[in-house]
């Protein structure tokens, strides 16, 4: 697969810029290149480094940090059901239990279609509508097994294509910042002045005319 | 109350007849645009910190004590004062990597009051001297995303932030920055490693607060969503009407989330430092009891990381330093209620296991630790351990955390609380989390691991084969 593709490129210098250190712009890039290809290609890692100066292996280093970059394709359709704490104690493993059957594999693989991949997950931070799943990171809340059936047979007829992205999708709606109305990146190596708005520091000159 | 109302657009909160500071909104549909938060005193809070030179508008955080809703509690105005003077620039970092089990209020404000937590960056950066902010926030919360960029892209339009905000020489970029899946950056100096662009591991200690060395080695400020939101009411009501509320070492409100196994699982805020335990769980406005009419067995406080109490600690108020002189803390607001139906050696597993699998690797008491903690107690849980690994659960564990471990009092087993806080042999407080969930199971409930050895010995020949409790992928980092 691929490197970033023109288009990309573009959104990912526009990234780049907001910050002082192009290197802070890893981690976006990634998910740009995740959404791209569906998961992190080789191609991609090394592209990633040059455009923000740094080496495939730093890259890669800082990637295989992150649960969600994937470095081999992933189903259409990735299936992140939580197993923490509260979702534990209100049937979470019986709701793995339940999906592994119905999808026919073991969680932590893919099924021969390619188009779900089951995982384990920790805590979604939905904790009060335990038992939790997610979709290429959309929720489903207080799932049950009819609900798990349901929700897979919609997404295996394409029906809920406008509410769940291809996985790899992060946000459909990006920050853009108008130039008109940008600070720019504030980078130590240029900037050491206090900024406008903050009152001059009281030096030894100031403070002996107040007390003069 | 019986009048709360629950509004099935955010799924898990509760209103009520409460103070609102940071929930004011959520009622409305439309909460996430520009066009409620303006024709709701949005952004006014922004122009009375304007009206004011920087100074005083720190001096005004520090006078109403807002603490740190992250976990560790501590006051952000304190916080903002650590920073050397005279060294410019310095940042801001949003902390919206909210992953402690049991915790979700960062991101309902985030999805649902984004333009709050926007004033509150901008108050931050104005009140504290700060150059430019990155918002911070966990990959897996698409919606949150979409809604803080939506709202950024309104308020840069409308001129809240940018360049010359509302006319004034007070100029910050806010950059939204995305997270890829991992606990450990929610600690403060892992984050800005994250936001550097490396894996994201905690920093050696000292310095102790990124305020005096952090992003791109300069100082830092590292504030989380809740802090940050308390920051508009504070600006358009004052310090003074702010310490009305809740007591004076634990003044405003904060987020709880009461989950597991209650009547109405939610997210509430609640009024700090005088709500207690007891309301929270038996409340009618909170969660109204144990389901199905069952007894507590046990509940967590304060966030997965928290040492667990039981029926006797029902009555302490959200109050950190009663809270701690219990045995465990306040956090990030999160209370895990466990029924009397709860197996406890597993429930401790699950945390355990989340730690365990959390763990970044840096230090090995935790690395190697955590792992080990998680691999013995799944064999307990699975029928195939022994006493000597209930003793090497604490030898472990003191590993982690040499001495006294903090823990709950308990008439039933006739224990003294040992108060928080513990010593500890990591930089972070991840290995600690991973121990505190076994030290508690296994301090308040050892007959339970007991039984599950005793089974052990008397288990027919003819019985079902044991079934094998799923293995942690060490060091998955």
């Amino acid at each position: 697969m691929a490197r970033l593709n023109e288009d990309n490129v573009r959104l990912a210098t526009e990234i780049i810029g907001r910050y002082p250190r192009a290197r802070s712009a890893t981690i976006p890039l990634l998910h740009l290149a995740q959404q791209q290809d569906g998961y992190v290609t080789n191609e991609a890692i090394a592209h990633v480094g040059e455009l923000v100066g740094a080496t495939s292996a730093e890259v890669l280093g800082t990637a295989t940090f992150y649960e969600m970059f994937k470095f081999e394709p992933v189903g259409k359709y990735l299936i992140n059901i939580c197993q923490t704490m509260s979702c534990a104690l209100l049937g979470a493993d019986e709701l793995m239990h339940h999906a592994e059957h119905k999808l026919g594999i073991k969680a932590g693989s893919t099924t021969a279609d390619g188009l779900f991949t089951l995982e384990h997950a920790e805590c979604q931070a939905a904790c009060t509508e335990a038992p939790t799943l997610q979709v290429n990171y959309r929720y489903r809340f207080r799932v049950t097994p009819e609900a798990f059936d349901q929700l897979i047979d919609d997404l295996a007829a394409g029906k809920l294509g406008d509410e769940i992205p291809p996985h790899g999708t992060l946000a459909k709606i990006r920050q853009r910042i108008p130039a008109d109305r940008a600070v720019g990146a504030v980078d130590p190596d240029d900037v050491t002045e206090a900024p406008a708005w903050m009152p001059a520091p009281a030096g030894p000159e100031s403070d002996q005319r107040v007390g003069a | 109350m019986a009048n709360a109302t629950t509004y099935p657009w955010t799924p898990g909160f509760y209103a009520g007849d409460r103070p609102r500071i940071v929930t004011s909104r959520f009622e409305y549909e439309d909460s996430h645009t520009l066009t409620r938060y303006l024709a709701t005193e949005g952004y006014e809070g922004l122009k009375a910190a304007l009206a004011k030179p920087a100074p005083d508008v720190h001096e005004e955080v520090k006078n109403a004590t807002v603490l740190g809703r992250g976990g560790a509690g501590f006051p952000a105005g304190t916080k903002w004062g650590l920073t050397p003077p005279g060294v410019f620039p310095r940042y801001l970092v949003v902390n919206g990597d909210e992953s402690e089990p049991g915790t979700y209020k960062d991101r309902l404000l985030m999805e649902r009051d984004p333009h709050q937590l926007i004033e509150g960056c901008l108050i931050a950066c104005y009140a504290a001297g700060l150059s430019q902010c990155f918002l911070y926030i966990r990959g897996e919360m698409p919606d949150a995303h979409e809604r803080v960029a939506t709202a950024l892209n309104e308020a840069y339009a409308a001129g809240y932030v940018g360049t010359n905000i509302l006319g004034t020489n007070f100029s910050v970029d806010i950059v939204l920055h995305w997270g890829a899946g991992a606990y450990v950056v929610g600690e403060e100096t892992a984050l800005i490693e994250s936001l550097e662009g490396n894996r994201g591991m905690p920093r050696l200690k000292p310095p102790y607060f990124p305020a005096a060395i952090g992003l791109y080695g300069q100082p830092t400020i590292v504030n989380n969503v809740e802090t940050l939101a308390n920051l508009p009411w504070l600006m358009r009501n004052g310090a003074e009407e702010y310490l009305k509320i809740g007591t004076p070492t634990s003044p405003g409100t904060r987020m709880e989330a009461i989950s597991g196994h209650v009547n109405r699982p939610g997210v509430f805020e609640v009024i700090n430092g005088t709500t207690t335990y007891r309301d929270l769980i038996y409340g009618e406005e909170f969660s109204n009891g144990i389901r199905d009419g069952h007894e507590l067995k046990a509940f967590v406080p304060g966030g997965g990381s928290a040492p667990w109490f039981v029926a006797d600690q029902l009555d302490l108020p959200l109050e950190g330093r009663l809270v701690g002189a219990a045995g465990s803390m306040v956090g990030s607001g999160a209370v895990m209620v466990m029924d009397e139906t709860t197996d406890i050696p597993k429930a401790a597993l699950t945390l355990t296991r989340f730690y365990a699998h959390e763990s970044c690797g840096k230090c090995t008491p935790c690395r190697e630790g955590g792992t080990w903690l998680s691999r013995i107690l799944e064999r307990v849980c699975a029928g195939r351990g022994t006493m000597r690994d209930l003793d090497q659960l604490i030898e472990v564990g003191e590993t982690i955390c040499p001495g006294a471990f903090p823990h709950a009092s308990s008439e039933r087993l006739g224990l003294e609380a040992v108060p928080f806080p513990y010593k500890m042999t990591t930089i972070c407080f991840v290995g600690p989390s991973a121990y505190a969930p076994v030290h508690s199971a296994l301090t308040l409930f050892r007959d339970e691991f007991e039984a599950k050895i005793v089974k052990r010995t008397s288990i027919p020949v003819s019985a079902a084969p044991i079934e094998p409790v799923e293995p942690v992928v060490a060091g998955a980092h």
